[in-house]
Parts: structure tokens; sequence; C-alpha cells
């Protein structure tokens, strides 16, 4: 695993593992998710993988009617609507990510600081990048 | 880092300014629609210009490429206004191509490298289906927000429901912007939407009376936006009418250096700051409810003009959903933040108010061709600075500092841009 560039395919090919993995910059401690080769805090190159827990609180979200091409072949429309946020991990970093397990046809009824754990989905279509989701902590 | 006041090398100014009518043309190409703004600006020269004087063309489009299959825009343009072979560049950055178009020609100038430029843009739409425009469109969000299932809309819809949880607004804010806008939008004859909410209203009224239903007793515009038959669900908390239009338009400013500028005109503009950022997407920004890259800008734009928020004096500011105009009224600094829906629905904005937004109707009743919308809205400043801008001008006697601001994408390109009259 070591070997693994720190990049976008290497992070959705964790992904696909079922795990959520970062870089941490061992010069300065900062944590990236999704990993940076590169650490624009100390300008160092020396990351090493740092494996997220997956937790954290729903900073933002929205439901989608008017939907994204992919979402439309995997059945979502204006009167099946799709939830997707940003996940502020606990570690730190925010993320972009499906919400799962909300009314998305209610979206009154979804409160932002929800504590929130990851869930990894497999590809329903040949499209479909939406890899992974976090749903509210029961 | 800011501490240093960035100055330019020479000063810039404005001496000509037009746009083309915005709407849906399908009958019309991008060759058509910048035309109409050159010839435009052209007219608006007060003293005439030789166009061959023109040294270089700097030219704003997002995604041409896309919408029409044919990329590579600036010798197009150049030789459709008769500049070839003197240079053209295209530049990109998102819905704020052409700001960074007027920002290369104000550093052209300013470096002593020529005197006179044209800088402008132009977007061609509606050659696209709508779902069409959304993929294009999508080019421009950042990596990560599009495949995790992020639109346009819906990024600016987890804008809103980010900013609504910090500062307990709600819709009612949303569609105080939404309201003004449109109340402006009949004043601008260029403009896409020339109606207010009220005569949407009334409109919609006709239609249902027309189709033999029954039609609903709205009572005022809020509780017209509030029904989800006419105001239909886009992306929560974004409704139809928190949305910009798609659109098709050109624009075009032509700058000289500061010392020539009465040559052709006794009312030239001042280019007094200009500034821009870059922002990080979302899930990597500090704040979700305010744009860094905004703040930034003005940072650099207010520092080289000397100025403060307290100096602008009316603004347009990048309105492509009604959530964005909230918050960059805050980032500009004309409101604390978590003020910025209060002042819109206090009537601050207004044309009449103590700091009118968007007095062209907005982009979204002006209408936003992305790549156009930058220079348009300094076209804008440059008519109510004149006091040419017709029904809509701004009721102040003493106007003298406008400030633009632009916007691409999800916020990745920032631009504010300060102008004066002196
Ligand atoms: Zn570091």
């Amino acid at each position: 695993m070591e070997t693994k560039p720190f990049n976008d395919h290497s992070f959705y090919e964790f992904i696909g593992q079922q795990q959520l993995m970062g870089s941490k910059c061992e010069d300065c401690d900062t944590l990236y998710c999704p990993p940076r080769a590169f650490c624009p805090n100390c300008g160092g190159t020396n990351m090493a993988w740092h494996q997220f827990k997956g937790i954290g609180n729903l900073a933002a979200f929205t439901c989608i009617t008017v939907c994204a091409p992919q979402m439309i072949a995997l059945g979502y429309g204006r009167d099946n609507p799709y939830c997707v946020g940003v996940v502020h991990l606990e570690e730190g970093p925010k993320i972009d990510a499906r919400i799962l397990g909300v009314n998305a046809k209610k979206p009154e009824t979804i409160k932002i600081g929800t504590k929130m754990n990851i869930q990894y989905l497999e590809a329903e279509t040949e499209n479909d990048t939406s890899f992974m989701g976090f749903s509210p902590v029961k | 880092m800011m501490s240093k006041r960035k100055k330019l090398g020479r000063e810039v100014a404005i001496v000509g300014a037009g746009m083309s009518q915005f709407g849906l043309f399908p009958e019309k190409n991008s060759k058509d629609l910048f035309l109409e703004a050159f010839l435009e600006m052209r007219d608006s020269v007060d003293k005439g210009v030789d166009l061959k004087e023109v040294e270089a063309l700097y030219l704003g489009n997002f995604t041409n490429d896309f919408f029409t299959h044919q990329a590579h825009w600036g010798p197009i343009i150049s030789d459709i206004i008769g500049l070839a072979p003197r240079p053209a560049t295209r530049t990109e950055g998102a819905c704020a191509s052409s700001a960074l178009a007027f920002r290369e020609g104000v550093f052209a100038i300013a470096s002593g490298m020529y005197d006179m430029v044209l800088v402008g843009g132009v977007e061609q739409m509606s050659a696209c289906s709508t779902e069409q425009v959304a993929e294009g469109l999508a080019l421009g969000t950042m990596p990560y927000e599009a495949l995790a299932g992020f639109t346009f809309p819906g990024i600016f819809g987890a804008v809103a429901t980010a900013y609504f949880a910090a500062f307990g607004a709600s819709r009612e804010q949303l569609m105080g912007v939404t309201i003004k806008s449109h109340n402006n939008a009949p004043l601008n004859p260029k403009g896409q939407i020339p109606l207010t909410v009220r005569d949407l209203m009334n409109k919609k009224a006709a239609s249902f009376k027309r189709k033999e239903m029954s039609v609903p007793s709205w009572s005022d515009e809020r509780d017209f936006l509030r029904d989800p038959q006419v105001n239909p669900m886009v992306a929560w908390p974004m409704h139809l009418f928190d949305c910009c239009p798609i659109s098709d338009g050109g624009s075009c400013l032509l700058l000289t250096a500061a010392d020539m500028a009465t040559q052709f005109t006794d009312k030239p503009l001042y280019v007094a700051g200009i500034g821009q950022g870059s922002g990080r997407g979302f899930h990597a920004s500090p704040e979700i409810t305010s744009f860094e890259a905004t703040k930034y800008a003005a940072q650099e734009a207010y520092g080289m003009s000397g100025m403060s928020a307290s100096d602008i004096q009316f603004a347009e500011v990048h309105d492509c959903f009604s959530i964005a105009e909230i918050i960059h009224t805050e980032d500009l600094g004309f409101f604390a933040p978590g003020q910025g829906g209060h002042a819109v629905n206090d009537n601050l904005t207004a044309l009449d108010g103590i700091m009118p937004i968007n007095t062209s109707g907005g982009l979204k009743c002006k209408g936003h061709p992305v790549g156009a919308t930058g220079t348009a809205q300094m076209v804008e400043l440059w008519k109510q600075l004149r006091y040419e801008a017709g029904e809509r001008q701004i009721p102040q006697p003493d106007l003298q500092i406008g400030l633009a601001h632009n916007l691409g994408g999800t916020g990745g390109t920032c631009t504010v841009t300060i102008l004066e009259r002196r």
C-alpha cells in the first residue's frame, strides 16, 4: 500500500476496498482527505497514508431533483431526489459525499450537525461515481 | 501577506463599453453576439475612436468548445471585428472568464506594452439542450464535487443549508433577493427576463385561466414563490426562481492608458482596484458560508484602491443563485456575516436603497451567458457611473465608485473590480 501514489485514483481504489484513506504530512502532521502528494501547508512531500475513521458531522447538504446525468441513470429524478453533502470528518478535513439514510423528499427533516458515519456503495452502473456515502449514526 | 499595497505600473481607463442583447437566440452565433457588443462599444466612445489603434484583444469564454464544438475563439472574434493580425488571447475562468480578460487587458496597458486594448467575453449556450448545458457547466465544478453527485444548483443549495444553520436564515431571505432583482429587471432593456415577480404571477394566473385550471389565490409575491407548482425545487433549498437562466450574449470594453483617456471621452472611468483569488472547492475551503477567493480578491482590490467596503456606492455581484448574492455582499464587506439576507429584506440593496446591488437585474434577470458576464457587469458600472442607466439609474446625485464581483464555477475563480469616475 505504501507504493500507491497519493492521488485520486488511489483514493477511489481504497474506497472500493471499503477504506477511507487520505494522506498525512510527516513533516507538519497535516491531514488530507482525499490525499495530496504535496503539502500546501509546509511545502513538504513526505506523505504517509492515513486511514480515516469515516465518522463526522453533516456540514452542508442539498436534495437534488434536477439531477446529474449519472444520477438519472441510477433512477433519481424530480420525484425521486437524492441527498448529497459535505461531511466534516472527526480528524479535521471535510469531504463531499452522498448522504444516505435520510428522507431526501423531506429536506426540512435533515439537520446540519447530525453525526454521520461512512457507508460504502456498490457501483450500480458503469458511470456510477457515487462510491460512498454517509448516513446518520443510529 | 497582503499588507503590501500592490499598484499598477501605470493607470488604466475605460473609454467605451457595450453589450449585446442577452437572451436565447438560437439564430445567432458567438460572432454575431460579440459583434453586437462591439458595435455598441464603438458608438459609446464619445469623441470617436479609430479602431485600427486597438493593439490587442483579450476575450473571455468558458466552454463554447463544449457548447458549440468550436474552440480557439480569440482569433475567430479578432477576425470578425477586423483586428487580425493583431494578437488575440482567450481567457478561461469558468463564469469569471471575461473578468480575467479585463484583468489581462489592464495588465497589458499597465505594463507599458500596449496603449489601447479591447477586452470582453462571449458565450453561446442555447445551441444545447438544458441537460447538455448542465453537463457543460459541470466542467466548471471542482474535482470530487460532480463525482459525489453535486450539480451547480446543488453546490449552492448546500451552501444555503449551511448558511441557514449558521445564521438562522431561511428561504424568506432568498426570496427577497429574487423579488429585488426582478424589480430592477423591467428597467433594463438589454435583459433576458424583463419582468417583476408580480408580472410573472399575473402571467401564470392568466395561463392557468386559459387552460381552464383553477388559479391559486397567491396573496403576494412571496406566497407565489412558496408555491412549488410554479416555483419547483431544483436542489433544496434552491428553487427555480433562485437560479439564473441559460443565456446567449457578448460584452466588451475599450481600455486605454489613463493619460490618453480624455482624447476619447470627457467621462472615462478609471480602474481604481482589481483583485483575483482562487478557491479550493467546498471540501477544502475553511468556511462553507463564505468564498475565500472573493475575500482574497476583495482585499487585493481594496488594497490597490486605498478604499474600503464603506467607500463603495453600489455593486454588481455574481448572483448565479440567490444565496450567492447574499454571501457575496458579506464577503465583500458590505454587510456583516449573517446580515446579507436581512439587508435585502430591509430594502437596503434595492435601486433606491443605501447599497444598490445588481441594478442591472443581476444574472438572475439580465441573464448569464457565462463568458460574457464579467465584462457585462462592468458595462452596468459604466452606465451607472456616467448617469446613462435610464430608468434604472441609481437615484443618488454623486455616484463615483462602483464595484463588480465575478465568481467562476463553485468559487474556484473570483475577481473584484473597483471603477471610479473622477
Ligand atoms: Zn506539511
